[in-house]
């Protein structure tokens, strides 16, 4: 059975498309992620995936619930952990699971049971009578994934779950979400700006921008579907050296400010051929490197831009800005 | 009822550990007792009351206190909003209106311990309870209060994004309302012109029950003050709830 299963989810707000036709299916058991810049739209899919949201047009099932017309079906049977905190820190880490056992109406011998072993899986056994305030945001996140399998869900939704965390932190939340995966057979969709992140947990990789999927596959394919290593090369006058490069072996060249990126098969083959072909024409290098594709590659290849440039951009700030007003 | 009572538990967990919120808020009741009833005791005298001018607010300053620890109860879920935790519950398979409801009651609850601190203390300036039933009456009144006025909180917390609001509120929705009952003066002395903002003002049926239940007078027959008191309450629950079922997080 398919645990989600979109079909042309659309959100907007007002003149604001925020979600755009996504499409997407979620086979049990997988680790699917959404891939992309703060504003893409993300978040809003998660939340209409989670009810949260009512979209605008399109619809969706999650564990065969409609998420709009069993609503309820769909709540009971999915865990979720958002992207900003939602504990109560004047509660203890006990108190917070206590009080979503109850909401999720789980008997009070089973509900016991149930936070005494999820606290001794998140490591928060020995702090759970402390109030969260006084929690590292390590320690919280873990808390609310806890809290997110109380009633035991199928599908766990993770909005950015290691969002602003030190890497050691990350590390350990990576672990406990595969093995999560692994051993519960918990299907996860987690949303992620984080590069390393989709690659290092996700089974598949939908890449997200401004509200529409412009790739969806596994890691590995999305890298060689690319073409290829990518070579970066600086120098002063990079429009050259792409005219330069027409070879058959070179599958793609992308031109930016003051360096060229080209992606070919066996880069290291071809390497002394690209150098001197460019020096007999006069032109200067200023740096050469070679390396095997990443995930930041694709985005750029799909979308034209880095992550990191998409979220300088101005309009994505005003999504940002509108995003954290409705909150 | 679970539900409701999950809810209802928090709140009133939150209540009992923040004792400065608790102590903070007994400050102004008392203040109010001390400074008025002590200032004006002497040279006040209410017509047709025996006692004196001290005994006659005491009531009043027990439905202020209860009025601004609901009105306050229900405004929280704004944090709740901005701390995320609205999130939690809203996304949780439980309908609103067990939500509200919860919320509605912990408000009151937490609103009505706060009246009885403030009891105790008057017990040692001079308030004579005159015995088990009136106390239970008043105790009565104070939940009413405390129903409609959380109830009342969470509906504008409904409709506000942050606390900026906050103090428009309370200067020109919640001080007037308590000004206007009939906490501080007696209702029967009133220019006629005031008399029927007092007499629109539902806090004046909650004072007027309280003082029945504490000193066995009021000015408003406290059948009448019960029914407004009730009808008050269920109007409110439902004017939140309504508005609950549309808050966005």
């Amino acid at each position: 059975m398919q645990a989600i299963d979109a079909r042309n989810l659309t959100k907007s707000f007002g003149d604001l498309v925020a979600v755009d036709g996504i499409s997407f299916s979620i086979a049990s058991g997988e680790i699917f992620g959404l891939l992309g810049p703060n504003g893409a739209g993300k978040t809003t899919t998660i939340s209409m995936l989670s009810t949260m949201q009512k979209p605008t047009s399109g619809t969706a099932t999650v564990n065969g619930h409609d998420v709009v017309t069993r609503e309820d079906d769909v709540r009971k049977s999915i865990g979720i952990v958002f992207q900003d905190q939602s504990l109560d820190e004047e509660l203890t880490a006990y108190e917070n699971m206590d009080f979503h056992g109850r909401l999720y109406r789980i008997g009070g011998e089973e509900r016991r049971r149930r936070i005494g072993e999820l606290l001794a899986l998140v490591g928060l056994a020995d702090r759970k009578d402390d109030l969260v305030k006084t929690y590292s945001g390590g320690m919280r996140r873990r808390l609310e994934i806890a809290r997110g399998l109380l009633h035991e869900p199928k599908v766990l939704f993770l909005d950015e779950p290691t969002l602003g965390l030190d890497p050691q932190t990350r590390n350990h939340l990576w672990e406990y979400i595969a093995r999560l995966n692994n051993e519960k057979g918990i299907t996860i969709i987690l949303t992620t700006h984080y590069m390393e992140e989709a690659d290092r947990l996700c089974d598949r990789i939908a890449i997200v921008d401004r509200g529409t999927i412009v790739a969806l596959d596994t890691a590995e394919n999305l890298k060689h579907s690319i073409g290829g290593d990518v070579v970066t090369i600086t120098s002063p006058d990079p429009d050259k050296i792409a005219d330069l490069l027409t070879a058959p072996w070179v599958s793609g060249i992308e031109r930016h400010d003051g360096s060229v990126t080209v992606r070919l098969q066996e880069a290291d083959r071809h390497i002394p051929g690209i150098v001197t072909a460019i020096h007999q024409s006069g032109i200067g290098i200023n740096s050469l490197s070679v390396r095997k594709p990443t995930l930041e590659d694709v985005f750029l290849h799909y979308t034209g831009k880095t992550i990191r440039d998409e979220e300088a951009d101005g309009k994505e700030t005003i999504r940002m800005f509108q995003r954290a007003r409705r909150r | 009822m679970d539900i409701v009572y999950t809810i209802w538990l928090r709140n009133v967990k939150r209540y009992l550990r923040s004792k400065s919120r608790i102590v903070g808020s007994l400050g102004m009741p008392l203040f109010f007792m001390l400074v008025l009833g002590f200032g004006l005791n002497s040279i006040v005298r209410i017509p047709g009351m025996e006692e004196g001018y001290l005994e006659f607010i005491i009531p009043g300053i027990v439905a202020m206190s209860v009025l601004f620890t609901s009105v306050f109860s229900g405004i929280q879920i704004i944090w709740d909003k901005q701390f995320g935790f609205l999130k939690e519950t809203l996304v949780a398979p439980v309908s609103r209106l067990e939500i509200m409801i919860g919320q509605t009651l912990g408000g009151a609850t937490t609103a009505v311990i706060q009246g009885l601190i403030l009891m105790v203390f008057a017990l040692f300036i001079g308030l004579q309870p005159a015995g088990i039933t009136g106390f239970l009456v008043a105790v009565g009144f104070m939940a009413l209060i405390g129903v409609t006025f959380t109830a009342f909180g969470i509906a504008i917390a409904s409709r506000m994004e942050d606390m900026h609001g906050f103090q428009l509120i309370m200067n020109f929705v919640i001080f007037p309302i308590f000004g206007l009952s009939g906490a501080l003066f007696p209702i029967n002395s009133l220019p006629g012109w005031l008399r029927p903002l007092t007499l629109a003002d539902p806090l004046t049926y909650g004072v007027e029950g309280i003082r029945y239940g504490l000193s066995g007078t009021a000015q408003v027959h406290p059948l009448a003050s019960l029914a407004v008191m009730a009808a008050c309450a269920v109007l409110m629950t439902v004017a939140g709830a309504y508005l609950f079922r549309k808050i966005q997080t």
